[in-house]
């Protein structure tokens, strides 16, 4: 059931994000609930008043960073953000995001798309936060990304998977990991990732703000194990009438 | 009153400082953080910092930072993780 990236097994397909949690012991709760083995953080300015410390956090709970460039507009900012992390760290692996603009925190396409070239130039194992754009997740995987991750929808939105073709689409190419990244609201969301075929599924706000983040963290935890199973079990082609499941012969009838 | 005639200033996170005497970057972390360093840039007490530093928008790394003299006009980032997307 594990899946590989750069080398490493992770047996979880659930990959966490700690953003939007509004204290550091809800954020852990979530986290052993979700039973994650990979979480991305951001990269800021060091501020003495803050105590929090989500590396202290992680290190202790054993789990895999995987730092992001969230907040980024251009590639030279995505680039410099990911050296900084690699250095803080110590991992080569970065979640690149860079966004086009604050009110949908879309990706803009060229800038990562040169972020991504560079940084792969450089050693980094890029994970690559995409638009749901097929031939866009063909060219970064060309480019040498370790993962591709298109959105559902936009970050934080909630809104699912608002293509699910292309979705399918994109896996259906794809010779590296495609994580779902982005607008998971709900379990089913996660689920239905996961019967598109993708490898993993990336949330944070869908568990971080839920009302109770810990058993949505659980929820979506069985979701996306539910949702790979039944991608892997062979469904049932949809029909436009009903198949009884249960033969008419011999039947009784009433005189 | 001269550029050169003022005080060693460098920018450290966005805010102004003046250096009062020669410093390095490995004092500088040192001060901003509250933390012992060893001359390769790591913590007294052992464990990890998870911090990192940059001047003028060019990544120091950690074994450099007691050899990286600040002077006048430098820009300084020293960041760190917090929760995140």
């Amino acid at each position: 059931m594990s899946w590989t990236i750069d080398g490493v097994d992770l047996n979880s397909r659930l990959v966490m994000g700690t953003g939007g949690a509004s204290s550091l012991s809800i954020l852990e709760d979530a986290l052993l609930a979700s039973g994650t083995e990979l979480t991305t953080v951001a990269m800021r300015r060091f501020d003495a008043a803050s105590r929090d410390s989500v590396f202290t956090l992680l290190q202790r709970l054993g789990i895999r960073i995987l730092p992001n460039t969230a907040g980024c507009y251009t590639a030279r900012d995505a680039v410099l953000t990911a050296r900084l992390a690699r250095e803080a760290l110590e991992t080569n692996w970065v979640k690149l995001e860079v966004i086009a603009d604050e009110d949908t925190l879309l990706p803009d396409p060229v800038e990562l798309f040169r972020a991504a070239e560079e940084l792969v130039l450089d050693g980094f194992t890029v994970f690559a936060y995409t638009n749901d754009d097929p031939a866009m997740a063909k060219r970064l995987e060309d480019a040498g990304v370790a993962a591709v991750m298109p959105a559902g929808a936009p970050i934080g939105s909630g809104l699912g998977i608002l293509n699910p073709h292309n979705i399918e689409t994109i896996v259906s190419r794809a010779g590296v990991p495609i994580i779902l990244d982005a607008g998971v609201g709900t379990a089913s969301d996660a689920a239905l990732a996961m019967e598109l075929g993708c490898s993993a599924v990336l949330l944070a706000s869908a568990v971080t703000r839920a009302h109770d983040a810990t058993a949505m963290a659980r929820a979506m935890a069985l979701a996306v194990e539910s949702g790979h199973l039944a991608a892997g079990a062979g469904r049932i082609p949809k029909r436009s009438l009903a198949q009884a499941s249960s033969t008419f012969d011999g039947m009784v009838a009433a005189q | 009153m001269t550029d050169t005639a003022h005080a060693p200033t460098i920018v450290v996170n966005g805010d102004e400082r003046e250096l009062g005497g020669p410093a390095s970057v490995l004092d500088l972390v040192a001060v901003t953080t509250g933390r012992d360093l060893r001359t390769d840039g790591t913590p007294a007490d052992g464990g990890r910092m998870g911090i990192a530093v940059a001047v003028d928008g060019e990544v120091v790394r950690r074994g450099r930072w007691a050899d990286f003299a600040l002077a006048d006009g430098h820009t300084v980032d020293i960041v760190t993780a917090v929760q995140g997307g």
